[in-house]
C-alpha cells in the first residue's frame, strides 16, 4: 500500500519503511519552535525536569512576537525569561525585537525550515510550513519541553483529506480566498485530526506566499497539517535559503486517501469570513453593507511581501477613509525593509494608514490595535472568534489584503472593483 | 488517576468552543494557574470560574478547544477545579494537551446529548462508564489508547518522561 506526503515523512522520521492512519509513532524533530506566549510554560517545565542540555541547540527556535516589541510588564518578563533560557542553553536560533518577525514567516525565510521536515512549534499556525512539503503541526507547550529535551514527539498518524485544484484564479482571488472557500465548505472541524493534501494542476497558479497562506489556515478546518507537493516554485523558494541540506518527498501514485475534495479556482470570487467562525464565509458580491472602524494588514496569514504589494495597488493614491483606522504589519524585519525599497510603505503613509514593526499584536487581541466594544474591523487575519481582536462585543471579518485595503478606502466592506 | 472516580455537576455548552472563550488572550501574558483559573471561560460565561465546585464537569458539543495551542486553557480548566471535559469531539492540539497535562477529556455524543447543565455526573476510568446520577442514565466511552492511558497514569507527559529516564 502506497503511502500520503504526510505518512511518508512521518515514517522516515519514526525510522520506519511504513506508517497507516491511527498509529501512534515517536519521531524525530528536524526543529521545535515556542514563542513569548507558549514557551515560558515549556521553559518551566523543562527546568522542572532538571536538564542540563537541549538536544540540539541549533533546533530550537525562540521568536518573541506575539506582545513583543513588549507590551507591558508581565510581558517583558515572559520575554526575559525566554531571553535567559536561549543564552544559557546557547538556542542558536533565539530572534530579538528588531531582528525577528512573525515566527510563521520567519523560520521558513530565514531556511529554517526545509523540504521533507518534520516540524513542531507550540503555536497552532505551525502547520504554515507545509508550503514547502515539509510536515509541521502546532502542539502544546509541554510537547515542546519534551522535544527540546529528547528531540522526539509523540504523534497520531493522521487520515489524508485530498484537496484536488484545478483551473487558474481570477482577478483579485488570492491564496487567501482558496483557503477561506474551503473551510466554508468543509467547517471548521471539516478536517479534524486529519491531514490537508493538495494535489492537481492548479498548484502551479499559486505562489508560494499563497500557498503558505493556505497551508497556515490548515488548523481552521481543525487539521493536524496542511502540505503541498514538492515542484519549481518550491524548489526555487528553498534553494536560495535553505540552511540545511534536504530530500524531496512524493506521495505515492496508490497513496489511500479517506476523502477527496475538488476546487475550480477559475470559479472562485474573493472570500469574506463573518463572524464569529472563519466558516462564515460568503463571497464578497453577497456581503452587503458592513460599515468597519478598523482595517488590519498583517499576521502569519497575510503578512508577506506579496501582500503588502497587494494592499499596496489598492491603496496608492487614495485615502483611507475618515472613520477607519488602518494598520499594516509586515511580517519580518526584511519584510520591512523590503516595503519601504519598494515604496509600499510610502504609499500606506501618504494614504492615512499606520505602518508598524513586526509583531502579532491586533491579530490574537495583544496590542497595537484593540478593538472597544461594538467596533467592527476587517482583517488578513485567520481567526475571527468571540473578542478575539479585543471586547466580546467587537467583530471580525477575514478577507485578502486587496479586499482589505479597498474596504479601508469606502469605510465598509467592499472590493477594489467597486474603487472609482 | 487510574484509581479515580471523578464526580461533580455538569456546566454544559455549546459546540466549537474555541480557546480564546476558555482563555482569552488578555490574560496569556502570565503563565500561573491560579490567576489563568479566575478567568477560565469568562467570555461565554462569565459565572463560570467563581461558581465552579472542585470536581464538576465541562460539558460541551463538538470540536471543543478549537483555536490556538496555548496550554493555559487546559490548565486554567485544571486549575478551576473542573475534573474533566466530556464533549462530542475535540481538536486536536486540545486533545494532545489534555493528555499532556493529565486533564481527563472524554468523547461521548449519547452522553453529551443525555446530559443537561446542573446534573450530577459521575465517570469510573477504569470501568469506562459514565453515569448521569441526576437521571439514572449510563453511557460507555472509547477506551483510551494504551499510551495515552501511561500519559495519564504518569500524571502527564513529563512525568512519563522523567520516569522512561530514571528506568533506563
Ligand atoms: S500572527 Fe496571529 S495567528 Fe499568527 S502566530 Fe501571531 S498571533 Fe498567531
Amino acid at each position: 500500500m502506497g503511502m500520503t506526503l504526510t505518512e511518508k515523512i512521518l515514517a522516515r522520521h519514526a525510522g520506519k519503511d511504513v506508517v497507516a492512519p491511527g498509529e501512534l509513532i515517536l519521531a524525530k524533530v528536524d526543529l521545535a519552535l515556542g514563542n513569548d506566549v507558549t514557551s515560558p510554560i515549556a521553559i518551566q517545565a523543562f527546568r522542572s525536569l532538571g536538564a542540563r542540555a537541549v538536544f540540539d541547540r541549533n533546533r530550537i527556535a525562540l521568536v518573541p512576537d506575539h506582545f513583543a516589541p513588549n507590551k507591558d510588564i508581565k510581558s517583558a518578563e515572559q520575554a526575559k525569561m525566554m531571553r535567559e533560557f536561549a543564552r544559557e542553553f546557547g538556542i542558536v536560533n533565539y530572534f530579538e525585537v528588531g531582528r525577528m518577525g512573525i515566527e510563521h514567516v520567519l523560520l521558513p525565510d530565514e531556511g529554517l525550515v526545509v523540504p521533507g521536515d518534520l516540524v513542531i512549534g507550540a503555536d497552532s499556525h505551525t502547520c504554515t510550513y507545509g508550503a514547502l512539503c515539509a510536515f509541521s503541526t502546532g502542539v502544546g507547550s509541554t510537547d515542546l519541553a519534551a522535544a527540546m529535551l529528547s528531540g522526539e514527539v509523540w504523534l497520531k498518524v493522521p487520515e489524508t483529506l485530498r484537496i484536488v485544484l484545478s483551473g487558474r484564479p481570477g482577478k483579485w482571488v488570492e491564496g487567501k480566498d482558496v483557503i477561506l472557500h474551503i473551510i466554508g465548505e468543509i467547517g471548521v472541524d471539516g478536517a479534524l485530526y486529519r491531514a490537508m493534501e493538495y494535489a492537481g494542476d492548479g498548484i502551479a497558479h499559486l505562489p508560494m506566499a499563497w500557498r503558505f497562506t493556505i497551508t497556515n489556515m490548515a488548523i481552521e478546518a481543525g487539521a493536524k497539517n496542511g502540505i503541498f507537493p514538492f515542484d519549481a516554485a518550491t524548489k526555487a523558494y528553498a534553494d536560495g535559503r535553505a540552511k540545511r541540506g534536504y530530500e524531496v518527498v512524493a506521495a505515492d501514485r496508490d497513496a489511500r486517501y479517506e476523502a477527496e475534495l475538488s476546487v475550480d479556482l477559475s470559479t472562485l470570487e474573493p472570500v469574506v469570513a463573518f463572524p464569529h467562525l472563519p466558516e462564515n464565509t460568503r463571497p464578497l458580491s453577497l456581503v452587503g453593507d458592513v460599515p468597519i472602524d478598523q482595517v488590519v494588514v498583517g499576521s502569519c496569514t497575510n503578512g508577506r511581501i506579496e501582500d503588502l504589494r497587494s494592499a499596496a495597488a489598492v491603496i496608492r493614491g487614495r485615502k483611507v477613509h475618515d472613520g477607519v483606522r488602518m494598520i499594516i504589519l509586515p511580517a519580518t524585519q526584511e519584510i520591512y525593509l523590503q516595503a519601504m525599497r519598494e515604496g509600499l510603505m510610502e504609499a500606506f503613509v501618504t494614504a492615512g494608514a499606520a505602518f508598524s514593526t513586526p509583531t502579532c499584536g491586533p491579530c490574537l487581541g495583544g496590542h497595537m490595535g484593540i478593538l472597544a466594544k461594538g467596533e467592527r474591523a476587517i482583517s488578513t487575519t485567520n481567526r475571527n472568534f468571540v473578542g478575539r481582536m479585543g471586547h466580546p462585543e467587537s467583530e471580525v471579518y477575514l478577507s485578502n489584503p486587496a479586499v482589505a485595503a479597498a474596504s479601508a478606502v469606502l469605510g465598509r466592506i467592499g472590493g477594489p472593483d467597486e474603487l472609482g | 488517576m487510574s484509581s479515580g472516580e471523578l464526580r461533580g455537576k455538569a456546566w454544559k455548552y455549546g459546540d466549537d468552543v474555541d480557546t480564546d472563550v476558555i482563555i482569552p488572550a488578555r490574560y496569556l501574558n502570565t503563565s500561573d494557574p491560579a490567576e489563568l483559573a479566575r478567568h477560565c471561560m469568562e467570555d461565554i460565561d462569565a459565572a463560570f470560574a467563581s461558581k465552579v465546585s472542585p470536581g464538576d464537569f465541562i460539558v460541551a458539543g463538538k470540536n471543543f478547544g478549537c483555536g490556538s495551542s496555548r496550554e493555559h486553557a487546559p490548565i486554567a480548566i485544571k486549575a478551576s477545579g473542573a475534573s474533566a471535559v466530556i464533549a462530542r469531539s475535540f481538536a486536536r492540539i486540545f486533545y494532545r494537551n489534555a493528555f499532556n497535562m493529565g486533564l481527563p477529556i472524554f468523547e461521548s455524543t449519547e452522553a453529551v446529548d443525555g446530559i443537561d447543565a446542573g446534573d450530577r455526573v459521575s465517570i469510573d476510568m477504569e470501568g469506562g462508564v459514565l453515569r448521569n446520577e441526576t437521571k439514572g442514565t449510563e453511557y460507555r466511552f472509547a477506551p483510551v489508547p494504551p499510551f495515552m492511558r501511561d500519559l495519564l497514569a504518569a500524571g502527564g507527559l513529563l512525568n512519563y518522561i522523567a520516569k522512561r529516564k530514571k528506568g533506563t
